[in-house]
């Protein structure tokens, strides 16, 4: 296992779109999150961590841009045979390519995260909440993962990127438009975004559709489950 | 050439497949909405005399005037009560409470009208038939003399402060019979305001109100059948009591409502009055779902579009076609024009389709399922499809000219829809109601505003934010914005593939 791990840290590491993927996730998070939070003056009403916070919405998907393209450049140049074949135990190679992810997003994520919520304490002198700002950082992991998995399923980044942007952007805003309150909250308790950004709240949490840790493990099961799926799927379909 | 790219994007099954599954999202998702309601024909707004669904609900007192006459009053007192937060209320009139004289067509609700008012914030006005408005003098508010005149066809209201010296505010000339009901009558409208200490949709705040005026020197010329007599006018429940708002927030209880009620004693009449007349508005003091509920499926629809937009170029790359494509055509300029008028031209015919597809069926279900919808004028529809063909055209190319300049299909994807969808999330969601109108008049996402159904109106107190469906910018302007990306990302687009080599 070492090996397959230093086998893709060595393809990761020489790949020109890691350095801008990581550091594109940590600006990203860190840049949106300083420009919202100079719209507000509090005291303020709402939770100001979630608007602290907001910069996550775009770190995501530059994390499930990289994480899909991990495997997904691979497929759209044919290195997957050549990986495949240096190692025919196909879901170790995905194994260790979660593994390098994880750690990639985990650190940007956390140096944007980081940079987020001194932006927005500075700014809303938000106090430090170690619940919202490091659950936020698993998020993007947990997104990466996502698209890692969405990836190996479709065997193509962009049609990855087009299913996970679509759960992430586009189903907050369905679910936001469906009429019944029940169903609604429903939707927003499985939204993987809906559910996972419950770790942002800091205050008013009773009237969230699902509380912050629960919420977080709906998303690890999304990413859990698109991993699983494309571990089998790669293990049995052609390259 | 458009040929030949016509051959390259249906002969890709996934490419097909996405395409066909775009129209079926659109369509799909105008009937997912529809939740369970209890509206039936009770509920309904009634319609004005020229077309609108109206609001009108106010107290009363009238006498019948047959002919050419006039009503003179004094308002010597105006104030409200408003809702102040969950189960409390503070003194204070909302802006647009109104009270003073009305000439009407009969009492039925939605009938034609003209008024000459005292209003909370707003000065003296004269209004008529709903949608249409003239200010008048603004200074202090009590008391103040009103007189409403007909001569014929012509509504005369005009405004004194003393009794003597009138100024005239403005005449109208609604399409009246020769006998209407004529009297005093007072209103107040739910209230609403954007607090811009607070984010997204928790930053509005609002509930009923009402208002009592007392009057005196009641003058009344003309013929008459009777005396005076005292009504509601539809019923404080239909503005206010009504389940079903088009933002995300629910119905708030709001303090005990005060009946309303009037009283006459020595020629002085008091009314408190809760209700508007006025157009109808969606959101926060409106009621029902607005059309653009039905086309909630774009969004989803969007994606396979912008996939498919940015693939035709990047799949390209990818496999080395493009030197093939650029070996058979030179001109590269042509390609990429070729490319875009083929996704371009399905984009819109896919939107076009699922949109006319999609409000009729999201409507016919809505409305089977007990919820009401409120009605948009043809032509707003017929806007609302063309826009969403429109919107769906210029994000494919748009994500055509951006897979070209950075040519890989998962980054161009993720720019696009980074720039369309996630602002409109955004907006909808964390923001400020004042930095999300910012966002969604700059951004690509103000396209939406084509499938805005709601009006505004400048004398309607209401909501105006995206969550309730109003977008800053009117439905051309938006589309304009996008366009004017689309433009900028196809120009950087030919000029890079013009330059680079394709590999």
């Amino acid at each position: 296992m070492t090996d397959v791990v230093r086998a893709e840290w060595t393809k990761l590491r020489t790949s020109p779109a890691t350095v801008w993927a990581v550091l594109a996730v940590a600006v990203g998070t860190a840049a949106l999150s300083a420009l919202a939070v100079t719209t507000v003056r509090c005291p303020c009403a709402g939770d100001p961590m979630t608007l602290t916070l907001v910069g996550v919405q775009l770190g995501q998907a530059v994390a499930a841009v990289f994480a899909a393209g991990v495997i997904g450049g691979e497929y759209a140049t044919g290195m997957i045979g050549v990986t495949f074949a240096a190692t025919p135990r196909r879901p170790a190679v995905l194994a260790a390519k979660a593994l390098l992810v994880s750690g990639l997003v985990g650190g940007a994520g956390a140096v944007g995260v980081v940079a987020a919520w001194a932006a927005g304490h500075a700014a809303l002198d938000t106090g430090f909440a170690a619940r919202p700002v490091f659950g936020s950082v698993l998020y993007l992991v947990l997104v990466a993962l996502l698209g890692l998995g969405a990836a190996t399923l479709t065997r193509s980044s962009a049609a990855a990127i087009g299913l996970v942007l679509a759960l992430l952007y586009v189903a907050p805003i369905v679910i936001g438009t469906v009429g019944d309150p029940d169903w609604k909250r429903h939707l927003r308790q499985w939204g993987p975004a809906d559910a996972g950004l419950a770790i942002q709240a800091s205050t008013g949490l009773d009237s969230l559709p699902i509380q912050p840790w629960a919420g977080l493990g709906v998303l690890g099961l999304w990413a859990g489950a698109a991993l699983l799926a494309g571990a089998v799927s790669v293990s049995r379909r052609d390259t | 050439m458009i040929r030949a790219e016509w051959t390259k994007l249906r002969t890709v099954r996934g490419w097909v497949a996405a395409l066909a599954g775009g129209l079926l999202l659109i369509v799909a998702f105008s009937v997912a909405p529809g939740a369970g309601g209890t509206c039936d024909e009770t509920c309904r707004l009634p319609t004005g005399p020229e077309g609108q669904e109206v609001t009108d609900a106010f107290r009363f007192v009238h006498r019948t005037l047959t002919g050419d006459g006039s009503i003179t009053a004094r308002v010597t007192s105006f104030t409200g009560e408003r809702d102040a937060g969950p189960g409390r209320s503070e003194p204070g009139l909302v802006p647009w409470a109104k009270a003073g004289l009305i000439v009407k067509d009969g009492v039925r609700p939605g009938s034609s009208y003209a008024a000459v008012m005292l209003t909370g914030a707003h000065g003296v006005r004269m209004q008529h038939d709903y949608v249409h408005d003239v200010a008048g003098p603004t200074g202090p508010r009590t008391p103040r003399w009103l007189r409403l005149s007909r001569d014929g066809d012509t509504i005369t209201a005009a405004v004194s402060d003393d009794g003597n010296r009138w100024r005239t505010v403005g005449t109208a000339t609604p399409d009246l019979p020769s006998t209407v009901e004529v009297g005093l009558f007072v209103t107040s409208p739910q209230h609403a305001e954007v607090s811009t200490k607070v984010f997204g949709l928790s930053g509005a705040s609002g509930g009923p109100s009402t208002a009592t005026a007392t009057f005196d020197h009641v003058g009344f010329e003309g013929t008459t059948a009777a005396g005076w007599r005292t009504q509601q006018i539809g019923g404080p429940s239909a503005t206010s009591a009504v389940a079903g708002t088009d933002g995300a927030e629910e119905p708030r209880p709001g303090p005990p409502q005060p009946a309303s009620r009037s009283s006459a004693r020595d020629g002085v009449f008091t009314l408190t009055g809760n209700g508007d007349v006025a157009p109808a508005v969606s959101g926060a003091n409106g009621l029902g779902f607005s059309v653009t509920r039905t086309l909630a499926g774009t969004f989803v629809g969007l994606v396979p579009l912008v996939v498919v937009g940015a693939m035709l170029v990047t799949a390209e790359y990818r496999r080395g076609l493009l030197a093939v494509t650029l070996a058979a055509t030179p001109r590269r300029g042509r390609v990429l024009a070729a490319k875009a008028v083929v996704i371009g031209g399905v984009a819109a015919v896919l939107g076009v389709a699922g949109a006319a597809l999609a409000v009729p069926l999201g409507t016919a279900v809505m409305r089977g399922n007990g919820l009401y919808v409120n009605a948009a004028p043809t032509s707003t529809v017929v806007r609302m499809v063309l826009g969403t063909g429109l919107l769906l055209a210029l994000c494919a190319v748009f994500a055509l000219a951006v897979g070209t300049v950075v040519r890989r299909g998962a980054v161009a994807l993720t720019a696009v829809l980074g720039l369309t969808v996630l602002p409109y999330l955004l907006a909808m969601s964390v923001l400020p109601a004042r930095v999300g109108d910012w966002v969604l008049a700059v951004t690509p996402a103000a396209a939406f505003a084509a499938q805005q159904s709601a009006v505004e109106y400048s004398f309607v107190d209401n909501l105006y934010v995206p969550s309730a469906g109003y977008f800053p910018l009117p439905p051309i302007g938006g589309l304009a914005v996008l366009l004017a990306w689309t433009v900028v990302a196809f120009t950087a687009a030919l000029v890079l593939l013009g330059r680079r080599d394709v590999r």
